[in-house]
C-alpha cells in the first residue's frame, strides 16, 4: 500500500435500512465490488473495484445503493488536481501508458452548446410536422459534374451507386470484439428497422450478420481484420478507416483475452492473439496511395458501393478532406475529438485532435470555396448527444451524422468509461458469455428504434419550426444558426453570426 | 443604415404578369392597373416590372440597364463597357419627375454587343461573357449597378408603389408581348434602387412573393458555381439557381421546376416507373437547389414566362385566360380589374408549374 494506495473517486453508499442482503449487486457485479458476510447476514462492498457503472444501483430491489463522489481530497490545488496526482503515481507505479475508454470527459467547450437555432414568425409560416409532410430522408454518394441525355432527349441516370437512409443519422462503426454479439445484432437490427445503416468497424462481419447486408456499411482498416471480397461486397457501402476521433495519428489494440470463438474466426487470426491495428495503413503513406485503396475497393465491389473514408478531426482537416475529395471517395466520414472509444490512451484522447463542430465548419467551407462540396457527401461524428446536435450539424454543413456512444446508451451503457477492461456489466463492451447474455437483442434493438424515432420527430419539428420541410434545406443552411458566448474568430470558423444580429 | 447587399432583407408582396401568346405587343397601360390594384401588398418600399419583346429594333444587343450613384462612376463603368461591348447606342432611360419618387440615381441603358477579340480571348460562350461582365460591374465598380441586361426586354424598378413607379418610368410607352410587375412589402427599409425587383440576369426575370427558409442553404450552393449574390435576397438566389439549371446545366423549364419545388418522396413513390426515375434522379443531383418555404414566382425568359408556387402553396397565385393572353396574379381581382370577362380561371397546385411560351416555341 503505501505511496501505491489511490483512495477511490467514486463510493458505493450502501443504506442499511433498506438492504435486505439478497445479493444480486454481488451477481451483478463482474468486478467483485459487493462480498456477503454469512456471519453476520451483512453485504460489503470494495469501492476500489468499482467503475461507477450503476449496474447494482439500477438492479437493487429496494434501492439501497447509490455511487456518490468521494470527497476523500488532496491538499486542494487548481494546477496539480487530484486527478493528475494519481495518474501520475499510477504511472510512477506501473511505467505504463494510461488507457481510457469513450469519449474525451475533459473541461473543453462544447459547441454545439453554444449555438441556438431559429425559428419562423410571421415573415414566414411555420410548418406543423403533423400536418404537412416533412422530409428527413437523405442520399449519401458522389456526383456526376452534368447531366447527360439519351437520343430521345431523356435524362439517364448517370449518379454513382448512393446510399438512402430515412433520416441523416447511421450508427457509427464498432467492432465485433470491442462490442458483444448481441450488441452487433441489436444495431443492425435497429437499421433495418430505422431504414438506416449500422457500421462494421475494423473487426469484420459475423456470418449470422451477413442478412442484414443492405443496412451495413463494411470497414477496412489498417489491421484488414475480416477482409475478404464476400465480406467487400456483403454491405451497400465500404468505408476505409484513416483515423477515430478518440485516438487521431495512432492505431488499435484489441486485447487477445477478447478474440475468442467467433471473433477469432470473424476476424480471421488466431485465437487469444492481441489484434494490433497499426498506426498507418502500410500501402497509404500519401494521398495518392488513398486513391489506389479507394479504387482498389472500387474494382473489388464493382463500382457498386460508394467508399467512405474516415478521418479523424485534426488541425489540417479541411485541406485533408478536400485532398480525400478529389480521391475518389464518394463520402468523407470525419470524427471529433470526442468520439468515443473501446480503448485509447488518455493523453492522446484528451490532448490530440479538435471539436466536431469546428472541424465540420471549416470542411464544409473549404469544399465550397473549391466549389467540390457538392460532389461528395459529408458525415461527422464524434459526440452527437441529441436531435438539437444534428439538426445544427446538418445547419452547419453535414449531410449526415454518425452515432455511437448515443446508441450505447441507449442499450444500457452508463459511460462508466472502463470498456477496456472487458468486464462491462451491460453486455456491450464483453464478450465474457454470463456478461453478454445480459442484453437482451430483442429489447435492445428496440430501444434503438425508440431512440431514433424520438430523435426524428425533433428534427422535423425544429425543421418545421424554421418553416423547412426538407432535410436538405437545412443543410449549410448557417443563417439558421447563432452563436452565443462566442468570441469573433470563433463565429468566422463557424461561418455564423452571434446572437441578436439580424439576417 | 445598412444598404441591401449588407443586409439581408425580407419581403412579402404582390405579383403580377401577362403574355401574348401570339407575340401581339400591348401597352405597359394595362400591367401597372393590375398591380395598383393589390396597393396594400405592398408598402411603398419598391416595385418594378419586368418587359419582353420592348426593343425590336435592338433585339439583336444586350440591353443593360444602369444605376449610378455619380457621373464619376459612370464614366469609371462606361470605359469598362468600352473595354468589353461594342456599344450601338446610349441613352438616359425616360422617366417623369412625380412627387411619389426621390432620390433617383442615374439611370441609364446601353444597347451593346461583346466585342469579338474579348469574347473569344475569353474562350466563354456569349451569354456567360455578358453574365461575367455583369458580375464585375455590380461587384467591383462601386456605386453602378446593372440591374437588366437580357435582348428584347428590360427591368424598370424603383423604391415606390409599383404603380408610381410605372409612371415615372413611363412604362405606357413601352409595347411589349409580356410583362410582370412587383410589388415589395419588406420588413425593413432598403432605402436602395437595386434591391426592388424583378431581378434579372439575361433574359431571365425573377418577381417573387415569399420568404424562403433554404436561403442560406442556396446561397452557399450557388455561390460555388461563380455566382455573387450581391444583394442577399430571395429573389437574386432564386434567378441565378433558375439561371444555373436552365442555361448552364440544360434542364427544361419542367424540370428546373420539379428542382426548385420538387415532389415530396411519397409523391414520387407513387410515380410511374420512368418518371420516378427522372424525379428521383433530380431530386438526388440538385438536392441543394430545392427552395423551401413559401413563394410564387413568375420567371420571364426568352419565350415566354413560367409561373410557380412551393410545393406545399404557401402563397396565393391565381392564372386566368382570355383567348391569347394568359394572365397570373396574387390576386384574382388584379386580373379581373383589367379582363373581366374570362374564359376561365383556376389556382395552380403547389410545385405545379404554368409555362406559357409564345406560340411555336418551347420551354
Amino acid at each position: 500500500m503505501a505511496v501505491n494506495f489511490l483512495y477511490p473517486d467514486y463510493e458505493v453508499a450502501r443504506n442499511y435500512d433498506r438492504c435486505i442482503s439478497c445479493r444480486a449487486c454481488e451477481r451483478q457485479c463482474a468486478n467483485e465490488v459487493h462480498e456477503y458476510l454469512e456471519d453476520s447476514n451483512k453485504m460489503v462492498c470494495d469501492d476500489a473495484k468499482c467503475v461507477n457503472c450503476h449496474r447494482c444501483v439500477s438492479l437493487c430491489p429496494t434501492r439501497a445503493l447509490k455511487i456518490v463522489k468521494s470527497n476523500n481530497t488532496y491538499k486542494e490545488n487548481q494546477n496539480w488536481t487530484g486527478k493528475t496526482i494519481n495518474e501520475l503515481y499510477r504511472q510512477a507505479n506501473s511505467g505504463g501508458v494510461l488507457l481510457s475508454s469513450m469519449g474525451n470527459p475533459e473541461n473543453y467547450p462544447v459547441y454545439f452548446d453554444k449555438i441556438l437555432i431559429n425559428a419562423s414568425q410571421v415573415t414566414n409560416p411555420s410548418i406543423d410536422p403533423l400536418r404537412e409532410p416533412m422530409e428527413t430522408k437523405v442520399f449519401l454518394g458522389a456526383k456526376p459534374q452534368d447531366i447527360e441525355r439519351n437520343e430521345k432527349g431523356q435524362i439517364v441516370n448517370n449518379l454513382p451507386p448512393q446510399i438512402s437512409l430515412s433520416m441523416p443519422i447511421m450508427f457509427s462503426a464498432m467492432s465485433y470484439g470491442s462490442i458483444s454479439y448481441n450488441a452487433h445484432e441489436s444495431l443492425a437490427r435497429a437499421a433495418e428497422k430505422l431504414g438506416i445503416l449500422y457500421n462494421t468497424g475494423e473487426g469484420g462481419l459475423h456470418e449470422d450478420f451477413y442478412r442484414y447486408g443492405k443496412n451495413t456499411i463494411v470497414q477496412v482498416a489498417s489491421g484488414r481484420f475480416g477482409v475478404h471480397p464476400e465480406y467487400l461486397n456483403s454491405g451497400v457501402a465500404v468505408e476505409i478507416k484513416i483515423g477515430q476521433g478518440a485516438k487521431p495519428g495512432i492505431g488499435g489494440h484489441l486485447p487477445g483475452a477478447k478474440i475468442v470463438g467467433d471473433i477469432s474466426r470473424t476476424r480471421m487470426i488466431p485465437e487469444r492473439s492481441d489484434a494490433i491495428s497499426p498506426a498507418p495503413h502500410h500501402d497509404i503513406y500519401s494521398i495518392e496511395d488513398l486513391r489506389q485503396l479507394v479504387f482498389s475497393l472500387k474494382e473489388a465491389t464493382d463500382y457498386k458501393k460508394p467508399v467512405i473514408v474516415k478521418i479523424a478531426a485534426v488541425h489540417n482537416v479541411a485541406a485533408i478532406a478536400s485532398g480525400i475529395a478529389r480521391s475518389g471517395a464518394d463520402i468523407i466520414a470525419i470524427d471529433g475529438f470526442r468520439g468515443g472509444t473501446g480503448a485509447a490512451p488518455t493523453r492522446i484522447r484528451d490532448h490530440v485532435g479538435i471539436p466536431i463542430e469546428l472541424a465540420l465548419a471549416g470542411v464544409d467551407k473549404r469544399l465550397r470555396d473549391e466549389g467540390i462540396r457538392g460532389n461528395v457527401s459529408l458525415v461527422i461524428g464524434g459526440s452527437i448527444r441529441s436531435s438539437a446536435d444534428i439538426v445544427k450539424a446538418v445547419a452547419l454543413g453535414a449531410d449526415c451524422v454518425y452515432i455511437a456512444t448515443s446508441a450505447l446508451l441507449a442499450l444500457g451503457c452508463h459511460l462508466c468509461r472502463s470498456c477496456h477492461g472487458g468486464k462491462c456489466n451491460w453486455g456491450i463492451a464483453t464478450q465474457v458469455p454470463e456478461l453478454v447474455k445480459r442484453l437482451n437483442p430483442d429489447i435492445g434493438y428496440k430501444r434503438l428504434v425508440n431512440l431514433l424515432t424520438a430523435w426524428q420527430h425533433e428534427i422535423m419539428e425544429m425543421m418545421g419550426g424554421m418553416g423547412i420541410n426538407s432535410i436538405e434545406s437545412l443543410r449549410g443552411n448557417r443563417l439558421m444558426l447563432r452563436g452565443v458566448g462566442l468570441n469573433e474568430k470563433e463565429l468566422e470558423i463557424l461561418g455564423i453570426k452571434h446572437a441578436g444580429e439580424g439576417l | 443604415m445598412l444598404r441591401e447587399g449588407q443586409i439581408r432583407i425580407p419581403s412579402g408582396c404582390a405579383i403580377s404578369g401577362m403574355i401574348n401568346k401570339s407575340g401581339k405587343r400591348i401597352s405597359g397601360e394595362a400591367i401597372i392597373k393590375s398591380i395598383s390594384v393589390m396597393h396594400d401588398r405592398s408598402n411603398g418600399l419598391g416595385g418594378g416590372f419586368a418587359a419582353y419583346g420592348i426593343y425590336p429594333e435592338y433585339k439583336n444587343y444586350y440591353a443593360l440597364h444602369i444605376f449610378y450613384d455619380s457621373v464619376l462612376v459612370k464614366k469609371e463603368c462606361e470605359e469598362f463597357l468600352e473595354r468589353h461591348f461594342d456599344i450601338i447606342n446610349l441613352s438616359k432611360i425616360p422617366t417623369r419627375k412625380i412627387k411619389e419618387i426621390t432620390d433617383e440615381p442615374l439611370i441609364w441603358r446601353y444597347f451593346v454587343t461583346p466585342l469579338q477579340t474579348k469574347l473569344a480571348s475569353s474562350q466563354l460562350d456569349e451569354r456567360e461573357f455578358v453574365t461575367k461582365c455583369v458580375f464585375r460591374v455590380n461587384t467591383e465598380i462601386k456605386g453602378s449597378y446593372v440591374f437588366s441586361s437580357g435582348k428584347n426586354m428590360g427591368v424598370f424598378k424603383a423604391v415606390g408603389f409599383p404603380e408610381d413607379v410605372g409612371r415615372f418610368y413611363k412604362l405606357e410607352e413601352y409595347e411589349g408581348w409580356c410583362f410582370t410587375a412587383h410589388g415589395r412589402y419588406p420588413t425593413n427599409t432598403p432605402g436602395w434602387w437595386g434591391g426592388a425587383h424583378p431581378f434579372a440576369l439575361l433574359d431571365y426575370s425573377v418577381v417573387h412573393n415569399g420568404e424562403i427558409s433554404s436561403y442560406d442553404a442556396n446561397r452557399r450552393a450557388i455561390e460555388m458555381y461563380d455566382y455573387k449574390c450581391t444583394l442577399l435576397t430571395d429573389t437574386e438566389v432564386i434567378t441565378y439557381i433558375i439561371d444555373y439549371l436552365h442555361r448552364k446545366k440544360g434542364l427544361t423549364l419542367n424540370e428546373v421546376a420539379s428542382v426548385i419545388a420538387a415532389p415530396f418522396w411519397k409523391t414520387i413513390e407513387n410515380m410511374k416507373p420512368e418518371e420516378r426515375d427522372t424525379h428521383e434522379y433530380l431530386r438526388m443531383m440538385f438536392s441543394a437547389q430545392l427552395i423551401n418555404g413559401p413563394f410564387s414566382i413568375l420567371v420571364g425568359f426568352e419565350g415566354g414566362v413560367m409561373a410557380l408556387n412551393d410545393r406545399l402553396k404557401l402563397r396565393s397565385m391565381v392564372v386566368g385566360e382570355k383567348d391569347d393572353t394568359v394572365y397570373i396574379a396574387s390576386e384574382e381581382a388584379a386580373i379581373r380589374i383589367i379582363e373581366p370577362n374570362l374564359d376561365n380561371i383556376w389556382a395552380p397546385k403547389g410545385g405545379q408549374p404554368v409555362i406559357v411560351c409564345l406560340n411555336g416555341g418551347d420551354a
